[in-house]
């Protein structure tokens, strides 16, 4: 046996064996754990959508979430001209499968941001953006939920902004995807500072560039401009200067200015 | 360590030789996924599954195994493994596993694992192998659960999410230490426990590999 086991074939015949057994236990697991597993990851998108909105019980089931979410139209928006388009535009039956962080990487579907307006950081957009869109019974416009992302300190932050029915006041504004510093720019995720978002206007006058600053040093009653202005995260400059540049792009003229407007017109 | 009992297999890697704090395995992730204690116990439960299984799984077809491939036969068992429970956690726990993210996969690389698959399942039977498995993970458990302890109660004011000390940000009064939040933290942590160690079992401390001499004077002539 000692010797026996030492042979060239019988070497080749045991990493063989283990091999085939090996791969069918783990293609095994991973074709009958898949169905759950993206389950859990289109409920994670969903809840992080909801929590944007303001919408989110504490505690909530996975029904009482898929039955909220169910209120919320699934559009895309093509974000040259602000008209959404259709779910074939992109190549899918369901524009809840749609994924425009995948799209942003596949040449047919993105472009390159030229280097001085690429302020996120994010390299490449997609030329389709999905959106959350809650009306209510009469068709007037209730929310919109628009997704953001940009590079932080540390990572790309990804988030969701949602607008109330005038597509300029900020309902909620977070983040379901993070790696900043904990305790400093990781209180992005702090329910204190993001709740000083709600309520504040994106918008002047001229409804394509953001008004929105993160500002040193608090926003008080006395604050000049203060429904523009939200308290800058302390002790994380570069995260918030992050936030700052991913709410400016993503809400500005590259971004979804364009479909705010005929938003609020009426339009789409 | 032909003939040990059960019970010396399960319980002696907890405090007589733990894999952390005697053979020093087993750090990286030590110092990765002890700032919340949720996340560790999730981390800990996965460390013994797989230490535990891939040791048996080792033992058993010990006789078979050709040693020229043995690494890799045992890098294939322990592989395969991970990918279960990581497969497992997508599917049953999935906002942990987004917080453990990379760290599961990681397992493979733990050298604890290995470790005890080469060191003991090849030369004991799968039930002792198992055991021992089980122990060496316990051994990990008890000293990330000690390390993230300290960890989530002073650098975020919680334990298991729970707020104990309530955080100036969360307007409290207590300020968080943000060292402790960040990986180093658990380096100061663990070698600390290790000299506390080593100070109730005097026989864990290793020889100096040399000792200075002493300081002669010569006196120039």
């Amino acid at each position: 046996m000692a010797k026996g086991k030492e042979t060239v074939s019988r070497t080749v015949i045991v990493a063989l064996v283990l091999s085939v057994f090996f791969s069918v236990i783990v293609s095994t697991a991973a074709v009958l754990l898949k169905p759950m597993q993206v389950k859990n990851q289109n409920l994670n998108i969903k809840t992080n959508i909801l929590a944007a909105a303001d919408m989110l019980p504490s505690g909530a089931s996975a029904q009482q979430i898929e039955d909220l979410f169910s209120r919320f139209e699934v559009k895309l928006v093509k974000l040259d001209t602000g008209e959404y388009v259709q779910p074939d535009y992109v190549g899918v039956q369901d524009p809840m499968k749609y994924d425009m962080y995948k799209a942003a990487s596949n040449p047919k579907l993105s472009k390159d941001i030229p280097q001085d307006q690429d302020m996120a950081g994010i390299g490449r957009r997609p030329d389709v953006a999905k959106v959350y869109v809650l009306r209510d019974d009469s068709g007037a416009l209730k929310k919109v939920v628009l997704p953001i992302h940009g590079y932080g300190l540390w990572s790309t932050l990804y988030g969701f902004v949602s607008l109330k029915g005038d597509a300029n006041t900020i309902e909620g504004l977070g983040f379901y995807q993070q790696g900043e510093t904990p305790g400093l720019g990781g209180e992005v995720d702090n329910p204190r500072w993001k709740a000083q978002w709600q309520g504040k206007v994106v918008y002047g006058n001229d409804m394509t560039q953001p008004e929105i600053r993160l500002v040193k040093g608090g926003v008080s009653e006395n604050t000049k401009n203060k429904e523009h202005k939200v308290d800058a995260l302390s002790g994380a400059t570069l995260t918030s200067r992050g936030v700052q540049n991913l709410v400016n792009y993503w809400l500005g003229e590259r971004g979804f200015a364009e479909y705010l407007k005929h938003l609020r017109n009426g339009e789409v | 360590m032909a003939g040990a009992s059960a019970k010396q297999v399960l319980f002696e890697p907890i405090f007589s030789n733990n894999p952390i704090a005697l053979q020093i395995l087993g750090i990286c992730s030590a110092l990765a996924v002890t700032s919340s204690l949720s996340v560790t116990i999730v981390m800990c439960i996965s460390v013994t599954a797989v230490t535990a299984f891939s040791s048996m799984a080792v033992s058993l077809i010990r006789a078979q195994i050709p040693g020229s491939i043995r690494i890799i036969v045992q890098m294939t068992i322990i592989a395969s493994l991970v990918i279960v429970v990581d497969q497992l956690l997508k599917a049953f726990a999935y906002e942990i596993s987004k917080q453990l993210s990379v760290f599961v996969g990681l397992i493979i690389t733990n050298c604890i694992v290995m470790g005890r698959a080469e060191g003991f399942a090849m030369q004991n039977g799968p039930w002792l192998s198992f055991l021992d498995g089980v122990g060496n993970g316990l051994g990990y458990s008890v000293l990330l659960l000690f390390v993230g302890f300290w960890r989530e109660l002073f650098g975020s004011g919680s334990l298991f999410g729970f707020t104990i000390l309530t955080p100036v940000n969360e307007g409290g009064w207590y300020v968080t230490n943000g060292l402790l939040l960040l990986p180093p933290s658990a380096f100061f942590i663990i070698g600390l426990t290790i000299w506390a160690l080593r100070t109730w079992k005097p026989d864990q401390v290793e020889e100096a590999d040399y000792k200075l001499s002493r300081h002669k004077v010569k006196e120039a002539f």
